[in-house]
């Protein structure tokens, strides 16, 4: 398959940060096309900078290319002005592997982290010349298969995917692999629709294979298979035992600036807090810790392969690893003296303690420290199940700011469910308490703390899928009332910082993630009409999506409301109920009720099970330590690099 | 430390950023014992001497680097020529000897390969640039328009054809790979290319090979080229034959000699 580099490249210098566009990152692969049967493009579709980091591509392609016989390459979204000179020059959408077209593979999968990401699938699609709709594809196209966080109510873009995994894709993507194999070897009987029919009947959602009535009123009367090898639901796949999984084992670096720069290592997946706004904690359960040994591995392996100068240990809450004293002991030990810095960027305040302030600033840099109270209230934590109490906050920023940090950032969320101003007025007085308290045990006037604040988007497979979205202006009201609260106190305001855009592009998140087919005719609509990369400020357009749900939704009996602020009842049948993430529907309406009682709901992992229903629903159970695997053995490096070079530790002296 | 580092193939789309991550993170995974910088944040101690511009290509870019302790400067050479990526190449390591390395650099020698435009055409520009005093050009930089006098600092230009040979590295080596197409092979295209070299002073602000191509278009009304590839071939001291001299001489020199 020819490159299109050549046609490219004099493009490039016409472009801004052209190096997005060039590949070869260290740790990417080309393979040769002809000896691969199964050929997979892997999209991110945002920019090249947000989509290079990311560890569900980077996992994937590492596993397809260590297949003998498969081949993966990756390609994102251009940006517009590159876009404009492919269209001017017939340049179709290309991997920045081999620059090889996307339409030429077997397989397109797209991996959305977030809603924002579907205009720019349209874009990828068109640029590929693959049509925009599943059913005007022909047996030249690619498979498009969506996966990620928000495949999990992919009805929105039903019409622009082929199929969608659920849940972890480390296996999913081999056995498909195997499918396409097989299916290639003996000579594509019955083409495309057939192809898609082995998929369905192994479980992978296919949304050609199911109709949905609506009924008068605008509601969904029924979703039902119209094709015999498709399910009536449709499970999600969970990856055990994360030690047999060591990807990615030699990430990807790339050449250009991207938004995460670091050497992660997921060190659990899944999470039991029960927050109750978080998809990711309730789409991804049950917990499932890699041990300490296996990170430790993976954390050495990764650092020689890519000479990353910081490791970051991921995972929805990282402090919470049963082992995650001794992992952050050992690793600052192992890399004493090497510059590697060591960092937790998602830590629960409650988790947080004064060793683990000093493990992760004992090798030098400093990473910032970002905790998420998310609401402002001791209630309002109560409603959103995030049990973390003002006194946990200021003990542990207390010990941050006496262990040498100056700065702490804080998030919080807008627009919760039953939230009143008071409750985000609290965040001022936290905020403020945070300052006092820093001011006093550190000694100093220039500590900070930055409150950074998101719109609350209801989410499917929470127990606020029922919710009522709070509208734009209500979030923005508050808003206001809160900075005036903070900046009015002149004595403590000046040493706090706060982050916050507008409500609108949350509004577009909640039509987008609690949409269902109906909704894509507004993302197509807004497409047409120049709509590319929502997910940036200076992109988004909400009017051109207001005007788009305003053309496309009243003939279709909804509107934007009906799929944002509209509080749903215990009966309706909800977009996503055929596509099953192991939670019982039942145990989610009495979260929910618990939530509008503001009861809180303990974590599994310490209390006894509550019956979300995955466990039992998916076959899987909670991994959590002791592994009963010792760390690997400690032998700092101390050399300025991680990697010790034998080469170098002969006796020195320049030649 | 002292070296010669080169910018080929699609590295040439890098930024000067970029390539310093490249490198940096290059040294960690060979294991080189780099100093650090004191405080909060250390960082590597490496000065990068100028840097050919996003987009451009070099044979000749210059860094110096202090080592945490001395390590044989071979095995250096070739624990990081081994490391480093393709198109990045480290061309020569000297102890540093006295001086500043960045004062030898006081002008380029840029080969530029221009497509579409006729060669005939090109030769007339060349000639009617050669002929000027002065040509001011406009050039978009993060403060806004800014004008230079492109014809002020260049001290030499000539334009040779595709079969010239001795205008420093071929097409290919210096492009890094065979993703640039042989101009040979379809002759039509061999008339309406031609290969610019020029040497050119480092001035404030600094005239690059674009504003030289910008230059021959104002002087003779030509059209936008179609490709024009440059590349830094060498940098260094001018001497007084306005020839370039190697940068590095004095570090070897006193190397030799020690």
């Amino acid at each position: 398959m020819e490159s299109v580099y050549d046609r490219l490249e004099p493009l490039l210098s016409q472009v801004s940060k052209p190096v997005q566009y060039i590949g070869g990152e260290l740790n990417s692969s080309v393979k040769d096309w002809d000896e691969a049967t199964v050929r997979w493009c892997l999209m991110y579709p945002d920019a090249y900078e947000v989509g290079l980091p990311n560890q569900g591509v980077m996992i994937l392609y590492e596993i397809l290319n260590e297949q003998p016989g498969v081949l993966a390459e990756r390609t994102y979204s251009v940006w517009p002005d590159l876009e404009e000179l492919m269209r001017e020059h017939g340049i179709p959408q290309f991997t920045v592997d081999a620059h090889r077209p996307v339409g030429a593979f077997d397989v397109l999968g797209v991996s959305f982290a977030t809603e924002l990401g579907y205009t720019n699938l349209l874009t990828a699609l068109d640029l590929a010349g693959i049509p925009l709709h599943a059913r005007d594809r022909t047996d030249e196209h690619p498979i498009v298969l969506a996966g990620g966080h928000a495949a999990f109510n992919p009805e929105p873009v039903a019409e622009f995917v082929d199929a969608v995994v659920l849940g972890d894709g480390e296996q999913a993507v081999l056995e498909i692999t195997e499918l396409i194999r097989a299916f290639k070897e003996e000579g594509t009987p019955g083409g495309r629709a057939e192809l898609l029919a082995r998929l369905a009947a192994q479980g992978v959602y296919v949304p050609g294979f199911y109709d949905v009535h609506y009924r008068e009123d605008g509601h969904i009367e029924e979703v039902v298979p119209n094709h015999p090898s498709a399910p009536h639901r449709v499970f999600k796949r969970t990856t055990m035992d994360l030690d047999e999984w060591p990807y990615p084992k030699q990430p990807l670096v790339p050449t250009a600036e991207s938004v995460h720069e670091r050497m992660s290592v997921e060190i659990f997946r899944g999470c039991t807090r029960g927050c109750r706004f978080c998809q990711a904690g309730m789409i991804t359960r049950p917990v499932r810790e890699r041990s300490n040994r296996g990170i430790t591995e993976m954390v050495q392996r990764g650092l020689e392969s890519t000479g990353f100068e910081e490791v970051g240990l991921l995972s929805l809450s990282s402090a919470d690893h049963s082992e995650i004293g001794e992992i952050t002991k050992g690793l600052a030990d192992r890399y004493e003296g090497s510059n590697t810095g060591l960092s937790l960027p998602s830590t629960r305040v409650d988790a947080f303690n004064v060793d683990l302030a000093n493990e992760l600033s004992r090798n030098g840099r400093r990473s910032g420290l970002t905790f998420a109270p998310e609401g402002g209230s001791e209630r309002i934590r109560r409603v959103i199940n995030k049990m973390v109490s003002e006194e946990d906050l200021i003990r542990t920023v207390s010990t941050a700011f006496s262990s040498g940090w100056r700065q702490v950032k804080l998030y919080f969320m807008c627009g919760l469910p039953t939230e009143t101003d008071e409750d985000v007025l609290q965040i001022a007085a936290m905020a403020k308490e945070v300052i006092r308290a820093g001011r006093e045990v550190s000694g100093r006037k220039d500590i900070r703390c930055t409150i950074s604040i998101g719109g609350f988007v209801p989410k499917p497979h929470t127990p606020f899928q029922w919710a009522s979205q709070a509208h734009p202006d209500t979030v923005d009201e508050r808003m206001r009332k809160l900075r005036k609260e903070i900046t009015s106190d002149r004595r403590l305001g000046r040493s706090i910082g706060v982050r916050y855009h507008d409500g609108k592009p949350s509004l577009i998140e909640g039509l987008l993630s609690r949409g269902d087919r109906r909704v894509g005719h507004v993302i197509e609509r807004v497409w047409r009409s120049g709509g590319r990369f929502d997910g940036w400020n200076e992109h988004f357009s909400f009017d051109r999506w207001v005007s788009a749900a305003a053309e496309v939704l009243p003939p279709l009996g909804v509107d934007l409301d009906w799929f944002t602020t509209r509080e749903r009842s215990e009966d309706e049948i909800l977009p996503w109920d055929h596509l099953d993430s192991g939670l019982d529907k039942e145990w989610l309406w009495t979260d929910w009720q618990d939530a509008l009682a503001a009861r809180e709901q303990d974590d599994c992992r310490w209390t006894p099970c509550f019956d979300c229903g995955v466990c039992p629903t998916m076959g899987t159970d909670i991994e959590v330590g002791p592994s009963d695997r010792p760390l690997l053995p400690i032998t700092p490096v101390n050399s300025g690099t991680p990697v010790r070079n034998t080469a170098f530790e002969s006796a020195g002296g320049a030649d | 430390m002292r070296f010669r580092y080169t910018k080929r193939g699609h590295l040439r789309f890098t930024s000067h950023r970029d390539l310093a991550r490249v490198f940096e993170r290059a040294l960690r995974r060979a294991g080189v014992p780099v100093a650090y910088s004191e405080g909060y944040s250390p960082h590597p101690r490496i000065s990068w001497a100028g840097a050919a511009p996003t987009g451009v290509a070099s044979e000749a870019e210059y860094a110096e680097m202090q080592l945490a302790r001395e390590v044989p400067l071979a095995t250096l050479h070739e624990e990081l020529r081994s490391t480093l990526p393709a198109g990045m190449d480290i061309a020569e390591v000297v102890p540093a000897g006295t001086g500043s390395l960045p004062d030898r650099l006081e002008a380029s020698t840029w080969r530029v390969e221009v497509e579409g435009i006729d060669f005939s055409e090109l030769r007339r520009a060349v000639e009617l640039l050669r002929a000027s005093e002065s040509v001011e050009v406009e050039r978009m930089t993060k403060k806004g328009r800014r004008t230079l006098d492109a014809r002020a600092a260049l001290v030499d230009i000539r334009l040779h054809g595709a079969s010239t040979s001795g205008v420093g590295p071929d097409a290919e080596s210096v492009s890094g790979a065979s993703d640039v197409p042989r101009v040979d092979d379809c002759p039509d295209r061999v008339q309406r290319y031609g290969i610019i070299v020029m040497v050119v002073r480092h001035a404030t602000p600094v005239v690059r090979p674009d504003d030289v191509l910008k230059a021959l278009r104002v002087v003779a009304d030509l059209p936008t080229p179609e490709v024009a590839r440059a590349t830094r071939l060498e940098q260094g001291r001018l001497d007084d034959g306005g020839t370039i001299v190697d940068p590095l001489a004095p570090d070897r020199a006193a190397a030799g000699t020690r």
